[in-house]
């Protein structure tokens, strides 16, 4: 029981990462990568919220009806995303302003309502929780990675403490600003796509049309 | 008039919400095979969009505003904390009414866009527009007008990466990146040709 409950928690990092694999939740992943602070207390928010819905939901299952469950769903996840935000707000209220629309989002975010949806309404709470909080990991893993590429080389720094000395300040260091626009997110995410598909083959999507070689034709 | 004009653009090109905020994406991705089905998509989500937005508007200032409940008898009243869930509420309820309208009233149109209502209610565009009007304060005309153009702007956004799509399928390339990575990839440049928008000032 405890190895199910390890893969559980486990799996969704990344032989079945809910962005790379299952896309979903890509909304928010790429907009709040471009500093690591604000990636990681986003993190936190969905691991809370993805954990914890999914853990209500499943507790909540036999007496859902089928016909109105998305409704039910939404109200649960939604009153979650209200009580994250508020914490944010009354803990960490400059990262709250960075964030800004982007909690409320976690809202829609396709990872919480697909891991409700296909998981928590079939099984046990406990599982469920650790299935929540095991795919609001992955989501994570790739928000942190995104996010370390693009703070390290787009300003130089980790969580805000400077690592490369920019040249603005007497370093040797210059900053790629692309890496803090929006375009870059989406470049770095289909890269550690296709690292990940290289290293796991299983993951590689059938060609819709095969390109034909000289002696095949 | 001017005002609302040089809004309506700014949420068409240079906020673009797919491209800049990145709002909608898993829709974005996952529906932009066609193009056919792209700009039906496209064009739910522009009906969708400026009907929500302002109808969210209502409801934050008759409702949930500090102060808003004063016509009730309750001038102290702040509910901006239940802001979220009745925006949701109000999305999901309104696109069950669209579906049910559409339905017996246009059924062309019913069949042709059916299937991508239900996506909707829990597309993050939808959502994010309501969330962007409260916090820039919009006033009700300017909510429309954002509703209507963010939603066209979306539908721009989705119909010509349908349309990048459906050449790039005959294209060679490397497997690894095959299908959702080289999607990427072709957004993360699209994004890049609508940053050249943002030096347009009206």
């Amino acid at each position: 029981m405890s190895q199910t409950r390890k893969q559980l928690l486990t799996d969704p990092l990344v032989d079945n990462n809910p962005i790379t694999l299952q896309v979903l939740g890509i909304c928010s992943a790429l907009a709040v990568t471009s500093s690591l602070n604000v990636a990681f207390v986003m993190s936190l928010a969905v691991i809370a919220v993805c954990g914890f819905s999914s853990l209500f939901i499943s507790f909540l299952r036999h007496y859902i009806p089928n016909s109105i469950r998305i409704i039910v769903q939404m109200v649960i996840i939604a009153s979650l995303v209200i009580l994250v935000d508020q914490i944010i707000k009354a803990y960490a209220y400059e990262i709250s302003k960075t964030l800004s629309v982007f909690v409320g989002l976690i809202i829609t975010n396709c990872i919480v309502m697909g891991r409700a949806e296909a998981f928590a309404m079939k099984n046990k709470p406990f599982e469920s929780f650790v299935d929540g909080v095991g795919n609001g990991l992955g989501y994570s893993l790739l928000l942190m990675s995104v996010g370390v590429i693009r703070e390290l080389f787009g300003s130089g720094s980790l969580f805000g403490v400077m690592i490369f000395e920019p040249v603005s300040n007497g370093g040797w260091y210059v900053p790629n600003g692309l890496l803090l626009l929006p375009p870059s997110a989406f470049f770095i995410i289909g890269f550690i796509i296709w690292g990940v598909r290289t290293w796991k083959k299983s993951q590689v999507e059938v060609r819709e049309y095969k390109i034909q070689t000289l002696e095949e034709h | 008039m001017e005002g609302l004009i040089s809004l309506a653009v700014k949420a068409i090109f240079v906020e673009n919400l797919a491209l800049s905020f990145f709002l909608g994406m898993c829709t974005f991705i996952a529906v932009s095979k066609k193009i056919s089905t792209a700009i039906g998509l496209g064009i739910s989500v522009m009906i969708v969009q400026s009907i929500t937005v302002p109808a969210n508007n209502i409801i934050l200032s008759y409702l949930l505003k500090p102060g808003a409940l004063a016509w009730a008898g309750f001038p102290d009243i702040d509910l901006t904390f239940l802001g979220l869930i009745s925006y949701i509420g109000v999305i999901a309820a309104l696109v069950q009414i669209l579906e049910m309208i559409l339905d017996k009233y246009f059924p062309p149109l019913y069949n042709a866009l059916g299937i991508f209502l239900p996506l909707i209610t829990v597309n993050c565009a939808i959502l994010g527009g309501s969330l962007f009007m409260v916090e820039r304060d919009y006033n009700f005309s300017e909510a429309t007008t954002y509703g209507i153009a963010s939603g066209f702007g979306w539908a721009l956004a989705i119909a010509t990466m349908a349309g990048v799509r459906e050449k790039l399928k005959y294209s060679d390339i490397p497997d690894g990146l095959q299908g959702l990575g080289i999607t990427f990839i072709t957004a993360g440049l699209m994004a890049m040709a609508f940053m050249c928008f943002s030096g347009v000032k009206l």
